[in-house]
């Protein structure tokens, strides 16, 4: 039978790197991430589980990363804004939110483009209440949303056009 | 922008000004680059937690640390080793007569006033373990009788907060046209209510932040800070903690929202700068979204009694207003807590004729959190309160309410017209922006709809709302009453040595949009391309003096003190090259980086020779001249206590008048704030405006026990607005320059956030016009509507 | 705001669990989805000694349909009873239900098994259950039983899970033919915990209602059958006066007290119009 410890081994892989950590398990995966790893693009908003500033993507699902354990992600995929910006998976959107200003102080916007990138690759055709509707678990303080859900739909209909094309 | 003489951007290119341009610097946060105090390390670096009264008010007996010095826990601090270093502050401002608090320490040191004031910092390796000790902190309590009705506050019976000031009135204020019984007297008709708000809190998404860092082998601090106000918060520091100024330095980097929340002085802030100056090493604190709810600074909560007098012609002929509202056991410090009140006095039915005007303003000491300034200060309570009152008067005298409104605004050539109160309007464009706004939103076939649709059970509701909006204000507002919060602004701009240009500037970016719209104005005004500008901003060992951002001042004020400095750098580079040329400075121009003879475009020099023959070789320059490529400009507005914006709102919405739930449909803004530097952005700042006031106006709220316990301190219970109910919201604008700078720029950040909970209140109120059902209590829930509809009890 | 200290563990198998259990006892909690548990422990409203992750336990997620039953693993992800064509075709109560639970990213993550033992009063699966006269399979190191929905909960986050007992699945039913499934629940804000929700199933053939089921929750400290106002469509066609003598019915079925933002009496009186329009919709009329 395992033990239970306070401190663990993980392996994971975050943003394509491997990588190897102690850590102590009630670390939650944003702080793992944000201390440990120095990614810092994902933010604590409330840490528990309202606010959506620290969506992450595990195993190719956006979640709340103040809700997972580190220790739960031992073996898992991690994916983070850095990475995904990175890598340019995110590259028209964050276009679209750069020219409609669909960001003020930015402390939501890491969230909201996983949120609204999560919705784009399940829905390519949702209505402007679709859009509200899948980020509202994702508060902004700044926007009144309106450029947010623009962006998003302005990306909708390029990549529908792209799509066509 | 208007013309005032001399170089004016329209007359040049590239012209920024006006331009829906995206912000350079929101690509960084877009890719989760941005730099937040959170995201800062420093080298041995400490945290705090604080343990808090978990009493409304109560003498603290004892308090025994011992437990809490486990491994990884540094120090704990409580309130008597704190004062000893950190003179006691008193909110009070010396103009405001008759404004009284009591001292206030960092850590409550023989008394806890509020549920969620700190009394002991553990300062320990890591947050968690910090959290861990704040437990083992045992404290005795001796609960105390908490005074948590403003309604009471002043009756004998409820205990003195603090005996020395013999009862709980914190300040009052009177204003009095005379002839108001006389006028109500002789009305037609007389409508009166009472409009209440609750308390609500800023919620910026990152919390408050601070990380401090004490040298003390050169007394030198340094504190990262999620603030709005820099400068104010070197002043504070060193000030009360006796340090040398210039060794206080304060860097706000990417703050991750203000609205206010971030002006004030917070105990637990400065027990974490106490902490670092005890430890010698960096403490950060970032206080989390549960404690945030119980030590944030919190707003409105006031209570307004009013009355309007009309004539059967449809004028109104006065105005009587009683607020009274509670703040927290102190004043705030150092803007006082007596601003909301003084706005409510001030501005109730300040759009329109105020032939006869009263009002009294009343806040009251109270067991709860600390209480001040929150966007848009005052106001929303004094449109809700002037609005909810001419909607009243409207229907009292079956007059249309858009019609009402435009017959009894102030007179298109009044200006500047002097209120009752004794503020001044330079200029509002009230007639042009109803106008505008009744064709954005199709008023008439609105108004026939909501006809058609009441016939099928359907029942909608339109609701207006005129409002004004102080900006760019004077040192009337703090400076005057003996507090360091400057009223200026101060820009330095440096030709770099390739021809771009730096722009420092003493207004800040909190999301606004500050480091884009300075980047705009000293573009345009020295005439480099925008990819040529660095802004360097938030840190007062590199930027110039100045207020910061705070009272819709940034773009009227620090844009200015932007513009005057690029008016000058370029005076001063044609100048130069006019005598390098032989040439007259008024033939040339600054195009797109480079100096040329304005009526062919030739290019005469490039920037980048420009700087290179001032910098590098010096040797062509004329000996009798020396040209000066770095400029510093200031700026303050000293005409009016305020340049006041104005314009107007409206909301359509729907109410299920089985469940009383509310459904926003669509929401107008027609807003003046003068010169617009960039639409794109203000039109998304006024969105994010109206929304907090939708936030007012539909779901904040926090709640409190008889025994002053917060009900509701965390985001599940505490609601905030949220994607899925807002509306699309349509911003139009009138657009009347202030003739106080050559910009004309005033605020934009808070006019959305004064008139939309008016808006959706009259728009209710409307749709339950049939039932003869009215609220007058924010928010207005499922609950308070199915009262009012008389269907539960 | 960080969790207390804890250890955790994540064993293999069942069996490792229930030794884990026996070990730990009352100090131990569970981990599935943890969407509810890890925010209680970040905000310290729980302080575990051990916390047990039964995450690993694979072989107790998923959906199965089996001689008219339809078994949800614990373990199954809300996300994926949201998207199953199993779920939409043999549970369509459950199909409308899921996205009204929470916001994509917690459905993302939490678990089917996870709500139910959580047993929140305010939560839609419970509600769900008790409609469609689920049953819990729930084991300990000794033995399995099963606990129908309408007996395991007890009280507020109260079940009638024993010390040392696991949630294994909900077993449903598979829909009937004649039956139908509504779902309304009323939520100031979109994934809001609702202030009061109505799952109904019941049997309409030839326009006559019968073997209704009205699970409300939001109202008290568990979901709650009202078989009083379910009995006043026992055999008749869906008609204003049925809705009223369901609605005034409900005064024997609900007693729902105040929370922060509602009064007892708004519950009541939201909970009256529900009835009307779920069961409008369930009867496929409009109204």
């Amino acid at each position: 039978m395992r033990e239970p410890a306070e401190i663990m081994e993980v392996k994971l892989v975050v943003n394509g790197e491997t990588i190897s950590r102690r850590v102590a398990v009630r670390q939650n995966l944003v702080d793992f991430l944000r201390e440990e790893l120095g990614l810092t693009g994902s933010h604590f908003g409330c840490e528990h589980g309202v606010c959506g500033a620290c969506t992450v993507v595990v195993d190719g699902e956006m979640v709340r990363g103040c809700l997972v354990l580190a220790a739960q992600c031992d073996g898992a995929r991690v994916e983070t804004i850095e990475g995904l910006s990175g890598n340019g998976a995110l590259a028209d959107l964050q276009r679209a939110f750069h020219e409609r200003n669909a960001l003020q102080c930015g402390f939501c916007t890491p969230g909201m483009l996983l949120t609204a990138a999560e919705l784009l690759a399940r829905n390519p055709r949702p209505s402007r209440e679709e859009i509200r509707a899948h980020l509202s678990g994702n508060y902004c303080r700044c926007t009144g949303y309106q450029a947010i859900v623009d962006a998003v739909e302005a990306v909708c209909r390029a990549r529908r056009e792209e799509a066509a094309s | 922008m208007k013309s005032a003489g001399g170089p004016t951007a329209a007359s040049r290119t590239p012209n920024y000004i006006g331009v829906p341009l995206p912000r350079a610097n929101a690509k960084r946060l877009l890719a989760g680059r941005g730099q937040y105090v959170d995201d800062i390390r420093l080298p041995r670096m400490v945290h705090a937690a604080f343990v808090r009264s978990p009493y409304a008010h109560a003498r603290i007996v004892r308090i025994d640390t011992t437990e809490a010095h486990v491994p990884g826990v540094l120090r704990v601090i409580t309130g008597a080793e704190v004062a000893g270093m950190c003179r006691p502050y008193v909110g009070v401002l010396a103009h405001v007569k008759g404004m009284r608090s009591a001292p206030q320490y960092p850590l409550a040191a023989d008394r806890a006033r509020w549920q969620g004031e700190p009394v002991a910092a553990v300062i320990a390796e890591t947050r968690a373990l910090a959290e861990d000790a704040a437990q083992l902190v045992r404290v005795e309590w001796e609960e105390l009788p908490a005074v948590t009705d403003a309604e009471t506050a002043l009756e004998p019976a409820t205990p003195v907060i603090h005996p020395e000031l013999g009862d709980n009135l914190c300040f009052e204020r009177r204003v009095d046209s005379g002839g108001v019984d006389e006028a109500f007297a002789r009305a037609d008709q007389v409508v009166e209510a009472t409009f209440v708000t609750t308390r609500h809190t800023a919620v910026t998404l990152e919390p408050r932040s601070i990380l401090a860092d004490f040298n003390p082998a050169e007394r030198q601090l340094t504190v990262w800070h999620s603030t709005q106000v820099p400068y104010m918060m070197q002043w504070i520091l060193a000030r009360h903690f006796g340090l040398s100024e210039p060794r206080v330095r304060v860097i706000a980097p990417d703050v991750g929202g203000g609205f206010g929340l971030k002006i004030h002085t917070y105990g637990d802030e400065l027990a974490t700068v106490a902490a670092a100056i005890l430890l010698g090493r960096p403490v950060k604190f970032i206080a989390d979204r549960l404690e945030s709810f119980v030590s944030d600074f919190h707003a409105r909560g006031h209570c307004v009694k009013a009355r309007m007098a009309v004539s059967k012609a449809g004028d109104i002929l006065a105005v009587d207003v009683d607020d009274l509202y509670g703040i927290g056991p102190y004043s705030g410090y150092p803007r006082g807590s007596a601003n909301e009140g003084i706005q409510v006095a001030n501005l109730v039915g300040a759009p329109y004729q105020q032939r006869a005007y009263r009002a009294r303003s009343r806040a009251v000491f109270q067991n709860k959190p600390m209480y001040g300034q929150y966007r848009a200060v005052g106001h929303p309570i004094a449109c809700i309160t002037s609005e909810g009152l001419v909607d009243l008067a409207a229907e009292a005298l079956g007059r249309d309410p858009a019609e009402f409104r435009r017959r009894n605004y102030l007179p298109a050539d009044a200006y500047p017209h002097t209120l009752v109160s004794g503020l001044t309007f330079e200029r509002l464009s009230q007639h042009e922006a109803l106008d505008k706004l009744l064709a954005m939103m199709d008023y008439r076939r609105l108004r026939a709809e909501q006809a058609e649709l009441r016939k099928r059970g359907v029942y909608r509701g339109i609701g207006l709302a005129s409002f004004v909006e102080n900006s760019n204000p004077s040192s009337a507002t703090y400076g005057q009453g003996g507090v360091s919060i400057a009223a200026q602004d101060a820009c330095t701009i440096k030709l770099t040595a390739t021809g771009g240009i730096t722009v420092a500037s003493s207004i800040n970016e909190i999301g606004q949009g500050g480091y884009a719209v300075i980047s705009q104005i000293a573009a345009t005004l020295v005439g480099v391309p925008i990819e040529q500008v660095k802004v360097v901003i938030g840190d007062t060992e590199v930027t110039p003096y100045g207020g910061g951002n705070w009272g819709s001042r940034g773009t009227g004020i620090g844009g200015e003190a932007v513009f005057q400095a690029g008016k000058a750098l370029r005076a001063n580079i044609l100048n130069f090259v006019a005598r390098l040329t032989e040439s007259e400075a008024s033939l040339l121009e600054i195009r797109d980086g480079s100096v040329v003879e304005a009526a062919s475009g030739a290019v005469r020099m490039s920037l980048e020779e420009v700087a290179r023959t001032a910098y590098f070789q010096t040797a062509r320059v004329p000996r009798d001249f020396q040209p000066e490529l770095t400029v510093t400009r200031s700026y303050a507005q000293k005409t009016y206590a305020g340049t006041y914006t104005n314009g107007i709102q409206a909301s359509h919405l729907e109410v299920d008048v089985d469940t009383g739930f509310v459904k926003l449909l669509r929401h107008w803004v027609v807003d003046d704030c003068g010169t617009i530097v960039n639409p794109l952005l203000a039109d998304e700042q006024i969105r994010g405006a109206v929304v907090q006031g939708i936030g007012a106006a539909l779901y904040e709220q926090c709640l409190y026990s008889p025994e002053g316990q917060l009900l509701n301190g965390s985001l599940i219970d505490y609601l905030v607005p949220m994607a899925g109910e807002m509306p699309d919201i349509e911003v139009g604008h009138t657009c009347t320059p202030t003739a106080t700078s050559e910009l004309g720029a005033k605020g934009a950040g808070e006019a959305g956030t004064a008139g939309a909970a008016a808006a959706i209140m009259n728009a209710l109120n409307d749709a339950l016009r049939p039932y003869h059902a009215r609220v007058f209590t924010l928010p207005f829930t499922p609950e308070r509507v199915l009262r009012a509809l008389g269907k539960i009890q | 705001m960080k969790a207390p200290a804890f250890a955790y563990v994540k064993p293999a198998s069942l069996a490792e669990t229930f030794e884990l259990i026996e070990r730990y006892g009352e100090e131990a909690r569970l981990l599935a989805g943890g969407q509810s548990l890890v925010a209680a422990l970040n905000m310290r409203l729980a302080a575990p000694r051990v916390l047990i992750d039964i995450g690993g336990l694979r072989e107790f997620a998923g959906i199965n349909v089996m001689e008219g039953t339809l078994a949800i693993g614990a373990l199954t992800r809300h996300r994926d009873v949201e998207r199953s064509p199993e779920i939409a075709r043999h549970l369509p109560l459950l199909h409308q239900a899921l996205p009204h639970v929470a916001h994509a990213a917690v459905r993302n993550r939490g678990t089917f098994g996870g709500s139910i033992a959580f047993a929140d009063p305010a939560a839609e699966l419970p509600a769900c259950s008790l409609a469609l006269d689920a049953k819990f399979l729930i084991a300990s190191k000794e033995r399995a039983r099963r606990v129908a929905a309408r007996e395991f909960f007890k009280g507020l986050y109260e079940t009638a899970m024993e010390p040392g007992e696991i949630l294994l699945a909900g077993e449903f039913p598979v829909l009937e033919s004649g039956y139908r499934s509504a779902f309304q629940e009323l939520a100031r804000r979109h994934g809001d915990y609702a202030i009061v929700g109505l799952a109904a199933h019941g049997r309409l053939a030839n326009g006559v209602l019968s073997d209704v089921r009205l699970a409300y929750f939001g109202v008290g400290a568990t979901p709650v059958l009202a078989r009083n106002a379910a009995a006043a469509f026992e055999g008749k066609a869906f008609s204003d006066a049925a809705v009223s003598a369901a609605q005034a019915a409900l005064e024997h079925d609900l007693e729902p007290s105040d929370d922060i933002h509602h009064s007892a009496a708004a519950k009541m009186h939201l909970a009256r119009v529900l009835t009307g329009r779920v069961m409008a919709q369930l009867a496929g009329a409009e109204r």
